[in-house]
């Protein structure tokens, strides 16, 4: 082989590694939970912080735990395909309202007792809904973030496709996009609704 | 240098307590005072760990909000307890291998881990192979030269040693 084809090859190499690995995205960090039941917690609802929702409601169903919060411009930004997925009533969403207020960066002052805190959350996420349309079955308040860390929340918005026996088939990073419940929700709605 | 880490925390706590608003410097300063030994093994702990919004720094660095909870929550099972294994696997569990800064040995690792070996030694066998076949290339040369070559070489040597006027 000629000498000077080796260089070539490297080089060539070395562009489609560099070229797959810029194609690659760091922040899709793939979760363990996948396959995994999904953890139990129990959180003040929405519609009434007395009660709870906790996900062994949703047993012997296939649904959508969808990580949002009012100050995440990406969850605002999927909002409309989320409506529009509880219109054709492909399956129940659960929000899940993460750090309504704490995790909210341009808030000046923070409420001082968690009443208050409550309160602004549940004041800022309905209006946010009255506003936009609500696709939630329900909505859960995790004020604090902890439930989240047992989910892997690292950043919202996050989905989670679960199954009918409390199992997590699919964690999505970032906003759905049409394309997004075309090609990876829906499939395997189907296939976990045969 | 203990002097100076007990200068430190007097000064840290002091700002804190300077500070009128109880933002969550403050109350981190609070908790470091309340216990510097597992203050320690916290931030030995977090360390460890990688902050997955800034995913250059690890959660000790990170003064992300994420990196604050997660902080928190070792806070918290150090106090009840758990060992360094049992706080690394929780967060593994939940967050992936990526959440460790020192990736562990293992089947979808090893080439991460003995690839730059493997580099190595594949150099290292074209290198040998190199050097051998060029030390036989040398020996089975003929040793010396012909006698054409010689004349050759001591006519080249002259006219060099000749003044050129033909460079001017």
């Amino acid at each position: 082989m000629n000498k000077f084809l080796w260089p070539l090859i490297a080089f060539i190499v070395l562009v489609v590694l560099l070229a797959i690995g810029l194609n690659l995205n760091p922040r899709e960090v793939p979760s363990p939970l996948v396959g995994k039941p999904a953890p139990a917690f129990a959180l003040p609802r929405l519609d009434d912080p007395a009660k709870t929702f906790s996900p062994e409601e949703m047993k012997g169903k296939v649904w959508l735990l969808n990580v949002w919060a009012t100050w995440c411009p990406s969850c605002v930004q999927e909002h409309p395909v989320l409506v529009e997925m509880a219109k054709r009533n492909y399956l129940p969403i659960v929000g899940f309202n993460w750090k309504e207020v704490r995790g909210d960066g341009s808030l000046d002052s923070k409420p001082a007792t968690q009443e208050k805190e409550m309160a602004l959350a549940i004041q800022r996420s309905s209006k946010l809904l009255a506003a936009k349309g609500n696709p939630y079955q329900v909505v859960t308040m995790d004020l604090d973030g902890r439930v989240a860390i047992d989910y892997g929340v690292y950043g919202a918005p996050e989905t989670y496709l679960i199954d009918k026996a409390g199992v997590i088939r699919l964690k999505h990073i970032g906003p759905i996009t049409p394309e997004v419940l075309e090609k990876k929700i829906l499939p395997l709605l189907v296939e976990l609704n045969k | 240098m203990n002097g100076l880490k007990r200068f430190l925390l007097a000064a840290s706590l002091a700002l804190a307590a300077l500070l009128p608003a109880v933002g969550l410097q403050a109350k981190e300063a609070a908790d470091l005072a309340a216990d510097p030994v597992a203050e320690k093994r916290l931030m030995e702990i977090s360390a460890e760990l990688r902050c997955l919004v800034c995913q250059n720094q690890t959660i000790a660095d990170s003064n992300a909000d994420l990196a604050l909870d997660l902080r928190r929550e070792i806070r918290g099972m150090i106090q009840q307890g758990k060992s360094d294994r049992e706080i690394l696997d929780f967060m593994v569990a939940r967050y992936g291998d990526f959440v460790l800064y020192r990736p562990p040995v293992q089947s979808n690792t090893a080439l991460l881990w003995f690839g730059p070996l493997v580099i190595f030694v594949i150099g290292l066998i074209v290198l040998v192979r190199y050097l051998r076949r060029r030390s036989q290339v040398i020996a089975s040369a003929p040793a010396g030269l012909t006698e054409a070559e010689r004349k050759q070489a001591e006519a080249l040597l002259q006219s060099a040693s000749e003044p050129k006027d033909s460079a001017s």
